[in-house]
């Protein structure tokens, strides 16, 4: 049985932490420390990358497996290279929704694209929450943001079905509320040969609480009912794609074997 | 299953009373005093009460809360 003691002495380096109260990120890296211990794998085979942003700050300092804090919108750029150099790392990359689409967004496409083996474990909270809340590509229609005050004119991105189309292996949303079906996808992400992309819709009180007009319990309310399996479009959860293809690494390879003759 | 002990880490606890509203059988309520940074922690309000489900360590942000199994 894992309890906050045996989490705090094994997988965490410092607390407090510096998320808001009620922030969603805390749970997450209590999410992706379950699935590692689960998975009893070596916390020496794991190795996890983050950009810029509230949710980059999960892995890095917090996480203790070697962590690697990149620029903005890069970090699956950073992995990818990890992986080719150590094919036998299972990297990690844990991303907000303004660095992996919004700055980083051709990276995820290709990524996903090219199969490379990593898990890459997005953070959506529909905004740019560390700088202040300004509107980004996953923020809903009409929705108020600091730079939107009177509604977003534009229209949200789906992103786990454009990387489900762009090609990765594992495509699955889940949001804070569904702590036991997230660790269980981490679990299969990590394990996965190919690309395997999770989005977790996480409550941000500080800045689209605000804009709400939500605290972290309602958002966690608003999460339970409106985000479910039979729902549409960005409201749908759960796993969206679940395949075996060859993997970027692996093809390498024998692509050197080949070339070797 | 019966709780011997929930531990409370007031010091790490910020306040956000996600696990008093997890909780399904009521345990845990707000307490009156407030910690260091001046936040109301959760208290529990009926240990016996405690079915070791652990949904509270399972939703805590902060690693604040501990439920000790009889």
């Amino acid at each position: 049985m894992i309890t906050s003691r045996y989490i705090k002495e094994n997988y965490v380096r410092r607390l407090p932490s510096a998320f808001c109260p009620g922030c969603g990120d805390g749970q997450i890296l209590n999410a992706i420390i379950r699935a590692i211990d689960h998975l009893k794998i070596d916390r020496k085979d794991v190795a996890a990358v983050s950009g810029i942003g509230c949710s980059a700050w999960i892995p890095s300092p917090y996480l203790r497996v070697d962590s690697l804090h990149t620029t903005h919108g890069r970090p699956i750029a950073f992995a990818t290279g990890l992986k080719v150099a150590n094919p036998r790392l299972k990297v990690i990359v844990v991303s907000g929704d303004g660095d992996a689409t919004g700055i980083g967004g051709n990276h995820l496409l290709h990524a996903a694209r090219s199969n490379v083996g990593i898990t890459v474990i997005m953070v959506n909270n529909g905004l740019y929450a560390m700088t202040g809340g300004q509107v980004a590509p996953t923020t809903p229609h009409e929705a108020k943001t600091t730079t939107t005050p009177y509604g977003n004119p534009a229209f949200s991105l789906d992103v786990s079905r454009v990387v489900a189309a762009a090609g990765a292996s594992y495509v699955a949303r889940w949001t804070t509320w569904h702590m036991n079906q997230l660790i269980r996808s981490i679990e299969k992400a990590i394990m996965k040969k190919g690309f395997s992309f999770i989005e977790v819709l996480s409550q941000c009180p500080t800045y689209e609480g605000r804009m709400l007009n939500m605290d972290h319990i309602q958002m966690l309310e608003w999460f339970k009912n409106k985000f479910r399996e039979d729902a549409d479009g960005i409201y749908k959860i759960g796993e969206f794609v679940d395949i075996e293809k060859p993997e970027l690494t692996e093809e390498l390879e024998k692509m050197i074997e080949r070339v070797k003759k | 299953m019966k709780a011997k002990e929930i531990i409370i880490d007031r010091n790490l606890c910020k306040g956000c009373s996600i696990c008093i509203h997890v909780c399904p059988k009521k345990t845990l309520g707000i307490s009156e005093d407030i910690n260091e940074y001046g936040l109301f922690y959760p208290k529990v309000e009926d240990l016996a009460s405690c079915i070791v489900c652990r949904l509270c360590e399972l939703y805590c942000p902060d690693f604040a809360i501990e439920v000790v199994q009889e």
